[in-house]
């Protein structure tokens, strides 16, 4: 009798059996999973179908890492989480939605998130991580800490119509995401954090696939995504699956490596467009760039000018009282508009756009246009909090 | 010789199509990809992509023969 026999109660074999059924799963795959312990990392929109997908296949103990409350454009594609949760934390809302899916589960909640502190020691309560993440400071972050920990990866990664998978640190010869990609891209470089938009259902089939390639892994069945980076571009329905091999040089996982521990300053990383763009342009009357509250102050002397660089729609979700809409694509036709002696302020959703066009403007000999770094986003964080944030 | 050339995520959407056939004489990816870096203005370097010649994860130096299929694919983090 092998003492860490699990036994499935009745209510549980009914809930099961069309697992049960399946050859490959049957009675021991089926406790196999109740004994499995899966960390998510993001309660968003891959974590939302992954975590669920695990839960309702009997996970003894799933984990979820989120440090962020549920806003309202969220709900287009994170099913986790409904409208009467927005202002909640995306754990509370996870938590009542994977007990309701089954009571049998064991939700273990991690409102920190994960942190270059505890990314080691909290993955190595777990058997396999998914990785639901939505930035590339996180993702460098989760792939560390698996090798280190040595806990099997499922990466999952999404942009508009198209997702990657693959499943990272399985074995001694699996390759890592740095394999793949050594570093993160310079920031700016590659539009995420909301700037892109992603297509909700999308969400559903790469944290579903995420899922699936836990469960194989836990049941030891099929083909790993292990040693592949499976690439689906959802408008065509193409997909490409090509073979990654363990890189040599890889500074995480190869002969010579450069990272040794996880040190937190190396995986700061944010949205804003490269500092080296920002500070050719410095020296001028005016900054380039400037927060929301010297953007508010500057405001009230009346002398300023503020031009909204954002589509028409989304004037219509939220805007700062006092500007002129002028969208990105029609500044070049909109020139003779503008000022050139008073401050001219820029703003977008998040300040990525808006940059673009000051960029542009200074090129064009408006030495006086000013970003506003963080966008509308930032001012309805700061300075009006009655603002619709999208 | 012709290329057969399939663009993900950011480059597909500077290069305006996901898949073309070219006729070049570039003598590796490297060469083809600051042609057409070039010619499209993308803005990813090299070292920032993952490169695939026929289905398998190539070098930059990969010495390319009529009828290849070459895949750039840059790293998306959404989650």
């Amino acid at each position: 009798m092998n003492p860490s026999a699990i036994t499935l109660h009745s209510e549980e074999l009914a809930r099961y059996s069309r697992h049960i059924l399946l050859d490959e799963i049957g009675m021991h795959g089926q406790e196999s999973l109740k004994r499995a312990r899966v960390l998510v990392v993001g309660a968003g929109g891959l974590g939302s179908p992954a975590a669920m997908y695990l839960a309702a296949a009997g996970i003894g103990v799933l984990g979820i890492a989120d440090f962020d409350k549920v806003e309202l454009h969220n709900l287009q594609r994170q099913l986790l989480h409904g409208t009467s949760d927005v202002d909640n934390l995306k754990t509370e809302s996870a938590r009542s939605r994977l007990h309701d899916i089954n009571p049998h589960v064991s939700v273990v909640l991690h409102n920190s998130g994960v942190t270059p502190e505890n990314a080691t020691s909290l993955f190595d309560q777990y058997d396999i991580v998914v990785d639901g993440s939505d930035n590339f400071g996180t993702r460098y972050l989760n792939n560390d800490a698996a090798y280190f920990s040595n806990t099997p990866l499922v990466f999952g990664s999404i942009f508009k119509f198209e997702g990657q998978v693959s499943v990272f640190n399985d074995n001694p010869e699996a390759p890592c995401y740095r394999c793949l990609f050594p570093d993160p891209p310079p920031p700016g470089s590659v539009p995420s954090c909301g700037e892109a938009g992603v297509l909700g259902t999308l969400c559903g089939i790469i944290g579903s696939m995420q899922a699936l390639e836990a469960i194989k892994q836990v049941l030891q069945i099929g083909e790993s995504l292990s040693g592949e980076l499976l690439v689906l571009e959802t408008l065509s329905m193409r997909t490409r699956k090509l073979k990654i091999k363990k890189d040599p040089h890889c500074p995480l996982c190869g002969t010579a490596p450069e990272i040794e521990i996880i040190r937190s300053e190396s995986y700061q990383y944010n949205c804003d467009i490269a500092s080296s763009d920002t500070e050719n342009m410095a020296n001028e009357p005016y900054p380039i760039e400037i927060d929301v509250s010297e953007a508010n102050q500057i405001l009230q002397t009346g002398k300023a000018v503020l031009i909204d660089v954002r589509e028409p729609y989304e004037k219509e979700i939220c805007k700062i009282e006092g500007s002129s809409q002028i969208p990105l694509n029609t500044i070049p036709a909109n020139l003779d508009k503008l000022p050139t002696s008073d401050p001219l302020m820029l703003y977008c959703h998040h300040g990525s756009r808006s940059m673009q066009v000051t960029q542009y403007l200074r090129k064009n000999g408006f030495t006086n246009a000013i970003n506003i770094a963080g966008g509308i986003d930032a001012w309805a964080r700061e300075i009006d909090t009655n603002l619709q944030r999208y | 010789m012709k290329i057969q050339i399939e663009y993900f995520a950011l480059l597909k959407e500077q290069r305006g199509i996901s898949i073309e056939t070219i006729e070049t004489k570039a003598a590796n990816p490297e060469i083809l990809y600051s042609d057409l870096k070039r010619q499209y203005s993308f803005s990813l370097e090299p070292s920032m992509l993952k490169l695939a010649v026929n289905e398998d994860f190539a070098n930059w130096d990969y010495s390319l023969k009529d009828g290849d299929t070459v895949v750039f694919i840059p790293p998306v983090a959404g989650g």
